[in-house]
């Protein structure tokens, strides 16, 4: 041990006891830390890392307990200590911050008081030193008017501004380790880049160690000295970051960093992480041409683009008032116009609250446009009146949505979810027919017809984006919309889904509209892009043009920020063969 | 806010105005209100006189008016049964009512909420279990056996307590309190906890549903991640947030206890306006139903009115907000 040592831990073992066996969370993981570091834990979810995080501030949730190891703060040993003492080190020797800032702030209390109570409990400052402090934080996170800002409720920041507060908080008592489980997943591009620059800031300037857990390779690159990757709860790799991302040992950490879209060059498919431990591979090819999704659709092509959006305007109203000048209104989508044309993928790229899961609702019907013309296959959708009317074209057009766990039923089982819209739209002569569509369907989306007889909660995140788009794909939809179909996966989960997807648009000959704020997905994904700003469509191109060459300002904008694996050599990477194609 | 008050206010007019509205067709329409004014031998002559001078014969939008008018003063007629002014009656029963409901609300807060806080921390502790246990007996018993068993336990056999009535009262203005005297004060005991009950248990398994909501979110755990002591984290963060739910319910429930005495009330032989209700039924009485309708409508609506501003208080993202509307 170095005496500069701030963090060493030594052989850690979690495991969580259930009622039928011991799951080892944790296992046998070593790793240590220098002031003034930066180390990223990186893996998928489920390989242990934000429980090796819980576990340095002594916060596990039960009934998860440390059965090994020891953690050294400052050649102190820290996980034997009582209750009592470990409530001291934490906020004052380790400070943390977690992923979501909309739900880390206490919504019923002022930014001064969550900052005042900290400080005072770890400094004692007095009221108005305490006071003073908040404001100084504040300031030194970066948010602007602090003195005025630090009396607000956190409901008054936007999601950006409250990591930075919640980065203030973890930051009060000057800790001396800064545990970061997830810290920027939550938040849009440009605002994860300021609060990464901040972060790095405070940890160089203050000499301070920190802990970075992601699952993100581009944080990894973009922050860490050192970073560890972990599986299934064992450190696979550990060293420092250019050479574990440049050139790394293990075939597990080879194949995460190969499965992360490339930003700089268009791939034919997504390479997927294809090193699975003792999972026995079954995949069931279906030859589409025999197949009943394959069968003959019923639509004539249409001559123009499929779907054509006229200056669409959409508003919605932020205060309720009688009188109309009274009212205040949030113009969501602005003069929009755009095409797409039959078998395109088309990609909508924006921050949160750009408007681009807007304009997805209005084409597929779920908000009414205030101005503006929607055309599908030649026909004025706004114009029909009638939810009657509008059904033979809902069943041309389906959606996929952002977040597997929200968006199925849960009362309802797999067969039923995906039979739902095939009975809607009497797709099918009889009840047995429809199911035997359903195991098909399930089949073709890699689950296997055997979960049909299923509930949702029996699947994780990926099987269960897997099953929405079978749900979308059981009307024969000429038009497929994904709302950020892969944000809430695991790399190596969105790129099984996101080859999936490719390959049911090649073979299905779908158009698509593909929402998406990670920009390299874009790349992968789509032939033309349209870029979102504040409700306005600023750019719209070939997919190539736009990232080799980009005109608007804020398409320059969003490219400079996207997180690069930079410098390194991912080359030597691609070539190697790939077994697992699906 | 003001906006949103005026809006409630209004609608609260509108719910008045219909219960008033049901209250006068109980009053006008159900049984002859000359029949029950005049004797056998009135002739058919004076009837339609008297008729004409109540002005019974008036459109009904008229008398609707009439009546509203003389309910907004809190004149509802004369009690067909006591021949009295329906106002004395109730201005006579409501303190013995809103003793015992004030009584039983504290109750049923004072000791359903650190139940609720105390099952929700200690969750698979012995006393939780058990106080878990106890409330659903107090959720599925009902009210008059519990009043019934307290009756025969403390009344009957061990003597303590008085069975019936209110006790010695002191007058203050119009105003009779129980409070004041030791066999005022006695005889709360077993109504007030007979009334509190059911609503105690149902606050404590409220408290504790929400409390256990509330320490599983990720500001509770931040709370914890920046050293602040289990008690700050506890009462101030978590115990705060589970109340915002609970104001509501509450200030629904208060509500019914005033309404819903009346079982007890009858137990107790309570000389409250629940019992005086329950006569007016056996005898007919319709002003004095009218009048109790009324009021307990008036009693919901302004608890209601009451709970809806406490919430502008207790929860900042409910006051609308400048800065954040214009954007920033």
């Amino acid at each position: 041990m170095t005496k500069l040592t701030l963090l060493q831990i030594n052989n850690l073992e979690i495991e969580f006891p259930s009622r039928k066996s011991v799951l080892r969370a944790v296992d046998n993981v070593s790793l240590s830390l220098e002031k003034g570091d930066i180390l990223g834990i990186v893996g998928e979810s489920g390989a242990g890392k934000s429980t090796v995080g819980n576990a340095l501030i002594g916060l596990l949730e039960p009934p998860g307990q440390m059965t090994k190891g020891e953690i050294f703060l400052d050649g102190n040993r820290i996980d034997n200590l009582p209750d009592s003492e470990k409530q001291k080190i934490r906020g004052k020797e380790i400070g943390m911050i977690f992923q979501d800032p909309l739900t880390s702030l206490n919504p019923l209390q002022t930014i001064e008081d969550q900052l005042v109570e900290t400080i005072n409990l770890h400094l004692g400052l007095g009221e108005n030193g305490a006071r003073e402090r908040a404001v100084e934080l504040l300031d030194q996170v970066g948010i602007p008017d602090p003195d005025v800002r630090v009396k607000q409720y956190p409901h008054q920041f936007s999601g950006g501004m409250r990591q930075r507060v919640v980065v203030a908080l973890a930051l009060c008592a000057e800790p001396n380790l800064i545990i970061a489980d997830e810290p920027t997943t939550a938040l849009d591009v440009s605002i994860q880049a300021q609060i990464l620059d901040l972060m790095r800031g405070l940890c160089k300037e203050k000499q301070v160690g920190m802990v970075i857990i992601t699952h993100d390779m581009g944080v990894i690159a973009d922050i860490t000295d050192r970073v560890a990757v972990m599986y299934r709860g064992r450190l696979v790799e550990h060293g420092a970051t250019e050479k574990i991302l440049g050139n790394p040992d293990h075939p597990y950490t080879q194949s995460l960093i190969s499965a992360v879209p490339r930003p700089d060059i268009k791939l034919i498919r997504f390479p997927q992480v294809t090193y699975i431990e003792d999972v026995a591979e079954k995949n069931t090819e279906i030859d589409i041409t025999e197949h009943w999704l394959g069968k003959a659709r019923e639509y004539e092509t249409a001559p123009g683009p499929l779907v054509e959006l006229k200056n669409i305007g959409m508003r919605f109203t932020t205060k309720p008032a009688f009188l109309r000048k009274n009212r205040i209104f949030l113009d969501a989508v602005n003069n929009v116009s755009l095409d797409i044309h039959e078998g395109e993928v088309f990609g909508l790229v924006g921050e949160s609250g750009s408007g681009k899961s807007t304009v997805a609702r209005i084409i597929c019907g779920l908000y009414t446009p205030v101005s503006g013309a929607i055309n599908f296959a030649g026909t004025e959708l706004t114009a029909l009146k009638k939810q009657s009317d509008l059904d033979p074209f809902r069943k041309q057009m389906q959606m996929i949505f952002q977040d597997p766990y929200s968006s199925l039923n849960p009362r309802m089982r797999v067969l039923d979810i995906v039979a739902e819209p095939i009975l809607f739209h009497q797709l099918a002569e009889t009840r047995r027919e429809v199911e035997i569509i359903v195991k098909d369907l399930l089949e073709h989306v890699g689950l296997g017809a055997q979960s049909a007889v299923k509930y949702p909660h029996e699947f994780s995140g990926g099987q269960r984006q897997r099953i929405s788009i079978a749900r979308a794909l059981a009307t024969r939809p000429r038009f497929l919309i994904c709302d950020e179909p892969t944000s809430a996966l695991d790399v190596s989960i969105q790129a099984q889904i996101l080859n999936l997807l490719k390959d049911l648009q090649e073979e299905l000959g779908l158009t698509m509209l593909f929402i998406s704020h990670d920009l390299p997905v874009i790349r992968q994904m789509c032939d033309r892009v349209g870029v979102m700003k504040d409700g306005f469509l600023c750019e719209m191109k070939e997919t190539e043009v736009l990232f080799e060459n980009p005109e608007h300002e804020y398409t320059q904008h969003l490219l400079n920020l996207m997180p690069r694996l930079e410098g390194l050599s991912l080359e030597g990477l691609d070539m190697q063969p790939q077994p697992n194609q699906n | 806010m003001l906006a949103f008050i005026f809006k409630r206010l209004l609608q609260s007019v509108v719910v008045m105005l219909t219960v008033a509205l049901i209250a006068f067709a109980l009053f006008r329409y159900v049984g002859d209100p000359i029949n029950n004014m005049v004797g056998q031998d009135t002739t058919l002559e004076e009837r339609a006189e008297l008729k004409e001078r109540l002005g019974l014969n008036d459109p009904f939008i008229i008398q609707f008016y009439r009546f509203v008018r003389d309910a907004s003063v809190g004149e509802f007629g004369l009690s067909y049964q006591h021949r009295r002014p329906v106002k004395e009656l109730i201005a006579e029963r409501l303190p013995a009512t809103l003793e015992l409901a004030l009584v039983s609300a504290i109750l049923a807060l004072a000791i359903g909420i650190p139940m609720g806080v105390y099952t929700a921390l200690k969750r698979y502790g012995f006393l939780s279990r058990t106080f878990m246990t106890i409330s659903l007996v107090g959720v599925s018993l009902p009210t008059f056996l519990i009043g019934i068993l307290l009756i025969l336990f403390f009344g009957v056999i061990l003597r303590w307590l008085p069975t019936f009535g209110r006790g010695d009262v002191v007058e203050i203005g119009w105003w009779t309190s129980g409070f004041l005297t030791a066999s005022g004060l006695k005889s709360l005991i077993m109504p007030s906890i007979t009334l509190a009950l059911f609503q105690m248990t149902l606050i404590m398994r409220l408290v504790r549903a929400e409390m256990l909501e509330v320490l599983r979110a990720d500001f509770i755990k931040f709370a914890r991640a920046r050293g602040l002591p289990t008690r700050a984290v506890h009462f101030r963060h978590a115990l705060k947030n589970t109340l915002v739910p609970v104001i509501t319910i509450t200030g629904l429930q208060l509500g019914s206890i005033i309404a819903f005495a009346i079982i007890t009330e009858s137990v107790f032989q309570w000389p409250g306006m629940g019992l005086l209700f329950i006569q007016a039924i056996g005898e007919v009485d319709i002003p004095v139903m009218a009048a109790y309708l009324v009021l307990i409508a008036f009693f919901f609506v302004v608890i209601n009115m009451v709970v809806d501003i406490l919430y502008f208080v207790v929860d900042p993202r409910l006051r609308v907000d400048k800065a954040l509307v214009n954007g920033q």
